[in-house]
């Protein structure tokens, strides 16, 4: 297990525990109600921890190397998923995944950002950051999605789309803006989920929808804390701080009503129970679809852009003209 | 040679001392060096004669580069920035915003105006670099959303000068949701068969770029503009190799195919003429016509 340094205090709890397991496996004493006890104290002091989160533990919760991603989704939520690759004119980005699959008797189209449990399909990967291919691929599936019918359901984990020099060769913000353009007028019902980290955008790039939930540890924002610090303070020492002001978390996101909802995850994260978590998503999904499937398309998409179309704040100043 | 030696070390003038040429009489060149006298470089569109420099000028002065005889009505100028989330970083927004509303009485990142291109109607919004870096947050995308309902309205077609470092981190996901916003809305615009011109200036990046920028009708800009996504000095510090020189101008974008041409600042109010004239929307207007003949009764903004 990987304890992050907020988690410290369950670290210590979690190895006495073991420890106590240990002896009594071994038979000597009976420690069942130390063990209980024990138990019982770690539950309360995760719940502590958990409820109380700031925004940066949040960031490092979205980032915890054993979180699930994607494929670990795809493979739990669906079946007979048939992975599809490639855009068509340059290669298939490994940095997103996704293809057909069936949720309960649903056909749908399912991709999302990759990110990988190993160094090696980290790398493999990209660390789930996009080139153009990747939004090129995406928008591919979602149109085939368009003429045969399926919903699209988008899970969003990435920390931005890859700033590199091919990218910006092949139009990595063409790619991002025609993905944009698109999904808004997708005639299928488009949801998406920030499942992990929703960077700027490279998480907007397969982020339009009806609806747009994100789990409870996750966050959502123009920039990362860390450049965000960069930029504004120019020192990268500033990310705690950066990371409270973007209020960048689920919470704050749906106080704005730039999301529709958070789904809960289960008390210590996604990574503690992926099963219970990816079953929670699968029972979302299949809610969610229940009620966007009936509806008339032109409809479903008028309601998806005037949704956009309000977000914002300003005000308005002096006498309005004419 | 102790005519040309400090004698003594250390000596310095204090800045209020220093005598400076009067600002404003002459301007040298940020790229070539040479210099030239206000009034030449204000003749010449804003461009270093020597170079053909384009330097970064105001939507104010691009609108009487475009509009007919310098005449258009400004738009949506109520529409004003706040700071609705209590930024701070270095500075708190609210401050930077005080100065800059203070700097430009009544403007935004952007500024949207209507008047006549030889002789039809054109919607413009432009953006201000001069205003926090013309970094798009909710007021551009507002502003953005209501020029292109005014489009669909009155059938005119719209024209973005992008001039920005990108999406307005002081408004943190606010400020994200405006490139979904402004693409949502352009879609509306083209279901109605109504052209949109996107015209990239220096800079343009980021958000701005990966969303209403590259969705054009037709994508056009002034030569030598930095145009991308991620900034150079961001790619430069990811990869830890140096660019190569031209990457991410506008010429490289041509030849990379995200362009449709470039144009020179000069021959910019001619071209959209030409333009507006193929996509046409407004059917009544008379080619033949003396120019001046058909200025509408636009009052100017001010």
């Amino acid at each position: 297990m990987v304890f992050l340094e907020f988690e410290k205090p369950l670290e210590s709890l979690t190895e006495q525990l073991d420890k106590l397991k240990q002896v009594s496996e071994e038979g000597d004493i009976d420690l069942a109600s130390t063990i209980i006890e024990l138990e019982k104290k770690l539950v309360e002091k995760r719940k502590e921890i958990y409820s109380n989160l700031t925004g940066w533990q949040r960031v490092q919760l979205s980032r915890h190397p054993e979180r699930p991603y994607t494929s670990y989704y795809i493979d739990q939520i669906t079946s007979k998923f048939v992975e599809l690759h490639g855009d068509r004119f340059i290669k298939d980005d490994k940095a997103i995944v996704g293809g057909i699959a069936k949720i309960g008797n649903q056909s749908v189209v399912i991709l999302g950002q990759q990110k990988g449990n190993t160094t090696k399909q980290r790398q493999y990967h990209n660390f789930g950051m996009p080139n153009p291919e990747g939004y090129r691929k995406a928008l591919r599936m979602m149109k085939i999605a368009e003429k045969f019918n399926f919903p699209v359901i988008t899970l969003i984990d990435t920390p931005g789309a890859y700033p590199g020099m091919e990218a910006e060769e092949r139009g990595q913000a063409e790619a991002i803006a025609k993905n944009l353009f698109e999904m808004a007028q997708l005639r299928v019902p488009v949801l998406c989920y920030v499942i992990g980290e929703g960077a700027s955008g490279g998480a907007l790039g397969i982020g339009v929808g009806d609806r747009v939930f994100m789990l409870e540890n996750t966050w959502y924002s123009v920039i990362s804390p860390e450049s965000c610090s960069s930029i504004l303070w120019r020192s990268w020492d500033f990310k705690e701080v950066a990371a409270e002001s973007l209020k960048l978390t689920a919470p704050h996101m749906l106080e704005f009503g730039l999301i529709d909802e958070i789904i809960r995850e289960p008390v210590g994260g996604a990574h503690l129970e992926p099963e219970k978590m990816a079953k929670t998503l699968k029972s979302h999904i299949t809610k969610q679809l229940k009620e966007l499937m009936p509806m008339d398309p032109d409809e479903r998409i008028e309601q998806r852009i005037s949704k956009y179309r309000k977000m914002g704040e300003f005000e308005i100043v002096g006498q309005v003209k004419e | 040679m102790g005519w040309f030696k400090r004698l003594k070390e250390g000596v310095s003038t204090e800045t209020i001392n220093k005598k400076a040429a009067p600002d404003g009489l002459w301007h040298q060149c940020k790229k070539c060096g040479e210099t030239c006298t206000s009034k030449d470089l204000a003749d010449n569109f804003h461009k270093c004669p020597h170079c053909n420099y384009h330097n970064r000028i105001t939507p104010e002065l691009y609108f009487d580069i475009i509009f007919d005889g310098g005449k258009y009505k400004e738009l949506f100028s109520e529409i004003q920035s706040k700071d609705f989330l209590n930024f701070t970083d270095l500075r708190a927004y609210s401050d930077r915003l005080v100065e800059a509303k203070a700097s430009k009485p009544g403007k935004e990142a952007i500024v949207t105006a209507v008047g006549k291109v030889k002789r039809r109607e054109l919607v413009v919004a432009a953006m201000d670099f001069f205003y926090i870096g013309g970094s798009m947050g909710s007021v551009v995308g507002e502003k953005i959303s209501r020029s292109i309902e005014y489009c669909l309205e009155h059938k005119v077609p719209l024209m973005i000068i992008s001039k920005s470092g990108g999406a307005r981190m002081m408004e943190s996901a606010f400020s994200l949701m405006q490139m979904a916003k402004t693409s949502a809305m352009l879609t509306k615009l083209g279901k109605a068969g109504i052209p949109f011109f996107s015209f990239m200036t220096d800079p343009t990046t980021g958000g701005v770029t990966a969303s209403y920028a590259m969705l054009g009708d037709l994508n056009f800009a002034e030569p030598g503009a930095l145009i991308g996504f991620a900034g150079p000095r961001v790619i430069k510090e990811f990869i830890r190799k140096d660019l190569p020189e031209g990457f991410q101008t506008s010429e490289f974008l041509l030849e990379h195919g995200f362009l449709d041409f470039i144009v020179d600042r000069k021959d910019l109010r001619e071209r959209l003429g030409d333009l507006l004239h193929f996509f046409r929307v407004d059917e009544h207007v008379d080619d033949l016509a003396p120019e001046t003949e058909n200025i509408a009764p636009i009052q100017t903004a001010e």
